[in-house]
């Protein structure tokens, strides 16, 4: 039960992260990287803040438009400085790491005896007794929830087609009179505010910030979006990212049986990795990018 | 009014493979006509449209429309008032996208694409009577993907969609080229509907130079960067196929091919 329930508020957690990685790799055809970077952000920020004696309501939209900040530098340097999608993401990453250092303080910050979202009067007050040990799965289900509904809407804007539109086909976007570099922009200031709101509200379930918890960040979202996309494709009577949530859910139940069946956690790196493999060799992904990436170096050596 | 003044073009400039494309290349056309322009490949007829739309910088000249000059406009601005069918069919539509969200996106060019909801429902009833004339059945699928749609159904609703809301000039980039020879002609007779219709300034790329003796007011043929037939008017109207073809076959010999 225990497993179940730790299965059901981390799924959720990164199933948050796992929208916003929809987003740059699904609609945007970005390999985002920045989100190793964006994910500890919200960690760092959270903890920092609360330790300071924010309300921890607060953090959520604070974290978010930061994440929304840092999404809007990756897409300036790719979009503006002409640097490529992959190594955009990769320098954002690396400048992240001191960034999250700097705001932190230090490598590992806890908030043990503090208040958080799900740790305060008001949670407290509505769930009593035999409740409480559920209030931070509902919690969390509870934000899960809203931010993918909102980003449902979010996409049924005349900007979200848009999104939509610059993934698809961005000549199409060129021609309805639209810069398809600020499309892309947007892109990805929404995807790392999502990214970074995750990192806060991960950090306020472990209670801890540490520098270390951003690595594969991007491995556990595309995971997520893949299996989520894959198992679901030909199902039409639920959204798109509600198949992405639910393949958050999978992936964090895959880790945890692996770990069950006797793997230390030091080994969870490799087990995310492996498992990602898996996925990838399974869900066919692969063999469109490939092939697309073979033919663009094709063509490139043609020119 | 579109004037293209002392054009100039040079690929890879510096370098042993240096391409002189154009030099100072002229063209006006006037409002309201529809000119089809033939040509060898290599002969420019691509890179004139891509120069018109800022797909591709000049090295020297100027773009007038109406007067003003846009050379330097940045391409998104300049589309804002050109509507552009291209070759390939899959490039003038959205695939993941229905009928109906490509329908609406390309509705509000021109404005703000802000939080306002993508899709007008009001709007639902002047799409289908857009889709209807086309005879292609389209107006009874409007949720579907355009993915899923064949590529003369595609051009189709790229024509229609480029111009949805007003535009200063429409450009055709071979947009029959990659279609079969029955799709093409109904594509062809929805052309001429269309710029009849909106009396929209046309600029036609075509290879095939029986629709460019049929349709259009001006015959423009070009050669190695260069207008070398240009026939509008009583002219144009008294060509035939027959003597296009004799002088495009004469300049190709000429060049060897």
């Amino acid at each position: 039960m225990a497993l179940l329930l730790s299965v059901l508020e981390q799924g959720l957690i990164y199933a948050i992260m796992a929208l916003g990685v929809y987003i740059t790799y699904k609609i945007l055809d970005f390999p985002d990287l920045t989100v190793d970077g964006s994910f500890p952000m919200g960690a760092a920020l959270a903890c920092i803040l609360i330790v300071k004696g924010m309300p921890p309501v607060a953090t959520l939209p604070i974290c978010f438009a930061a994440g929304a900040a840092v999404g809007i530098l990756t897409g300036l340097i790719h979009v503006k400085l002409k640097v490529r999608d992959l190594l955009s993401g990769i320098i954002m990453m690396t400048a992240l790491y001191t960034v999250n250092l700097r705001i932190a303080g230090k490598a590992n910050l806890p908030i043990y005896n503090l208040p958080t979202i799900f740790e305060n009067d008001l949670v407290n007050g509505i769930f009593t007794g035999a409740l409480s040990r559920y209030k931070t799965v509902i919690v969390i289900l509870i934000l899960t929830v809203a931010v993918k509904y909102l980003l449902d809407w979010y996409l049924s804007t005349k900007s979200g087609f848009l999104l939509r539109a610059v993934g698809d086909n961005d000549t199409i976007v060129t021609s309805l009179g639209v810069d398809k570099g600020l499309v892309k922009i947007v892109g990805l200031s929404v995807a790392n505010g999502l990214v970074t709101l995750s990192g806060c509200i991960f950090a306020q379930q472990q209670r801890f910030f540490d520098i270390s918890i951003g690595t594969g960040t991007v491995v556990i979202g595309l995971a997520s979006v893949i299996i989520g996309t894959s198992l679901f494709r030909g199902v039409t009577f639920w959204r798109v990212t509600t198949s992405v949530v639910i393949g958050s859910l999978i992936y964090k139940g895959c880790v945890a049986a692996a770990i069950r069946m006797g793997l230390s956690s030091s080994d969870l790196k490799l087990v995310t990795a492996v498992l990602f493999l898996i996925i990838l060799v399974l869900g066919m992904d692969r063999k469109k990018k490939v092939k697309t990436d073979a033919d663009t170096t094709a063509d490139q050596q043609t020119l | 009014m579109l004037t293209l003044r002392q054009i100039s073009k040079h690929y890879n400039p510096g370098s042993v493979n240096e391409l002189c494309l154009f030099e100072g290349f002229d063209l006006s056309v006037a409002e309201g006509e529809f000119v089809a322009i033939v040509g060898s490949n290599g002969s420019g007829k691509t890179s004139l449209l891509n120069i018109i739309c800022g797909s591709i910088d000049t090295d020297a000249g100027s773009i007038l429309v109406n007067g003003q000059d846009i050379t330097r406009q940045k391409d998104f601005l300049r589309h804002r008032r050109i509507g552009r069918v291209y070759q390939d069919p899959s490039k003038g539509t959205c695939p993941s996208m229905t009928i109906l969200e490509n329908m609406s996106l390309a509705d509000n060019k021109g404005r703000a694409y802000g939080l306002g909801r993508g899709v007008n429902k009001s709007r639902i009833a002047r799409y289908k009577e857009l889709l209807l004339p086309l005879g292609l059945g389209l107006e009874d699928k409007l949720h579907t993907p355009v993915g899923s749609l064949s590529g003369g159904q595609r051009q189709a609703l790229a024509l229609l969609m480029s111009t949805m809301t007003p535009i200063d000039f429409l450009i055709l980039d071979e947009h029959t080229a990659a279609l079969d020879p029955k799709t093409a002609e109904i594509i062809m007779e929805l052309t001429e509907r269309i710029v009849r219709e909106k009396k929209v300034t046309t600029i036609m790329v075509t290879h095939n130079l029986r629709y460019a003796v049929e349709y259009g007011d001006r015959l423009i043929m070009m050669h190695e960067g260069k207008i070398i037939l240009d026939r509008s008017g009583r002219e144009k109207q008294e060509m035939d196929t027959d003597e296009i073809m004799g002088i495009f076959n004469r300049i190709s010999v000429e060049c060897g091919n």
